[in-house]
């Protein structure tokens, strides 16, 4: 049944749905971290309400679906405004990069937390101002820390993206759908590819992952 | 019956609609979480066997398990397995979303476990064999004892995770609270209200269990910090 033919009859297929996925995941990737540091930096923030405003989205964000989420947006929004939300492309990118975004900010509070506290007492003793103190001091050495889990949650939007398929967009898992519906007997065939589309998509992330973790560790003393 | 904007009327119809559905969504998160945490294990002991081609295998194959969409893997149950020949049995929607999002679970799972049994300090490994303990009971009461607790933290973010991934299964037709609204909201063309709904339990559900969780997590590590024990030894010692 798996024969080089079948999978030279697939994979191209497979291959008119790369554009979105890949689209979607960087898109999506660049607003989760641009939400990431927002949020995150705002969630440390000494305005009373800016904490709350931010504390806010990233629970609604992390405590609900993504797949709620998505729908939401691409169902409902238009109910309750009445506007759309430019395109297809659009709700998924921003459904994927506001739920991912929520969990990064925790990230990112996380790691610039955990910057010890003698480097901000020292940066103080330095005379700097409090924006310098987080620009030199505590930015640099907390980016490092996060790398790791950036890499992770890359790999968890590249499998979110696979959601696009339902509401419309032709991502690859779309097409593998389109050609399950019309050969049925071929299905474990076609969903293994998908499968093994979306892994060596996750490849690279993956090594960049464990590079960031070798970056994070570097120059670090244990415990 | 065409609708824009918010109508409590429409939320309150809803509400008894979606959650008819709670119960499926709640039922197949404990399901497949037991599933996963029992398949944890299988990972953890074939990644035990010392055999380094074996390893290697075991490791690649968790790590393609985890890093493709638990989606596609759901479709493939579902879809694809009854097709496969000989081995190829029909599941229906329920039983393929254990396999399906358990065994993508059961991945990250047995890292966990994992990360727990290489926390036991050697020296208990070696005093267990000193002792002349069997291997059962090494595992049985020496290790896993030791191992598991500090996890359980960890452990319950996945059954929260878990719980946030089991509205998948909405699409292969497990009827939890999402199949619930989207069918109320294609009968009715509303799907504003019982999305909302939805979105409500999620947060209702999730919230509170996550700061639950996160208080056990502050109350194990006070009673399981590892480097305090040692720290304290250490003092002891030079006292």
């Amino acid at each position: 049944m798996i024969t080089i033919n079948a999978i030279l009859d697939i994979f191209p297929q497979l291959m008119r749905g790369l554009g979105v996925t890949v689209t979607v995941l960087l898109a999506s990737a660049v607003l989760a971290y641009l939400m990431a540091f927002i949020a995150g930096l705002c969630r440390l923030s000494q305005n009373v309400i800016i904490r709350k405003f931010t504390g806010f989205y990233v629970e609604v964000f992390r405590g609900t679906s993504l797949i709620v989420q998505l729908f939401w947006l691409y169902y409902a929004i238009p109910m309750l405004f009445g506007i759309q939300l430019g395109s297809n492309w659009w709700t998924g990118v921003i459904a994927i990069g506001l739920n991912y975004g929520a969990y990064l900010s925790e990230v990112v509070r996380g790691s610039i937390l955990s910057v010890a506290k003698g480097q901000t007492e020292a940066a103080v003793a330095l005379n700097m101002s409090r924006f310098q103190r987080m620009r030199l001091i505590i930015f640099p050495q907390a980016v490092r820390m996060m790398l790791p889990e950036f890499g992770n949650y890359t790999i968890q939007m590249l499998k979110g993206t696979s959601l696009v398929s339902l509401i419309g967009m032709t991502d690859v898992l779309y097409y593998g759908d389109i050609m399950r519906s019309t050969n049925l007997a071929q299905a474990p065939l076609i969903y293994l590819l998908v499968l093994v589309f979306y892994f060596i998509l996750a490849l690279p992330l993956i090594w960049l992952t464990r590079k960031g973790e070798s970056i994070s560790k570097k120059g670090v003393a244990s415990g | 019956m065409s609708s824009t904007y918010w109508s409590w009327e429409r939320f309150f119809d809803a509400l008894p609609f979606v959650l008819q559905g709670l119960g499926m969504t709640v039922g197949l998160t404990i399901t497949c979480y037991l599933f996963a945490l029992l398949f944890g294990f299988v990972w953890t002991f074939l990644r035990r066997i010392p055999n380094k081609a074996f390893h290697w295998i075991v490791t690649w194959v968790m790590e393609f398990i985890r890093s493709t969409p638990p989606l596609v893997q759901l479709f493939f149950i579902y879809y694809a397995w009854p097709m496969i020949p000989g081995i190829g049995v029909t599941l229906g929607p329920f039983t393929s979303a254990v396999l399906g999002l358990g065994i993508h679970f059961s991945t990250y799972i047995g890292e966990i476990y994992r990360s727990g049994i290489e926390s036991v300090d050697k020296g208990q490994l070696e005093a267990s064999k000193a002792l002349n303990f069997s291997t059962f009971d090494k595992w049985r009461k020496i290790i896993l004892p030791q191992a598991l607790p500090p996890t359980i933290p960890m452990l319950g973010n996945y059954f929260i995770i878990m719980f946030k991934e089991v509205p998948l299964a909405s699409t292969i037709g497990v009827a939890g609270i999402l199949l619930m609204a989207n069918t109320y909201g294609a009968q009715n063309w509303a799907y504003l209200e019982p999305l909302t709904i939805v979105g409500m339990i999620f947060l209702a559900l999730s919230y509170p269990s996550a700061v639950l969780i996160k208080k056990l997590e502050v109350k194990m590590n006070t009673r399981f910090d590892k480097k305090a024990t040692v720290e304290k030894a250490k003092k002891g010692a030079v006292m």
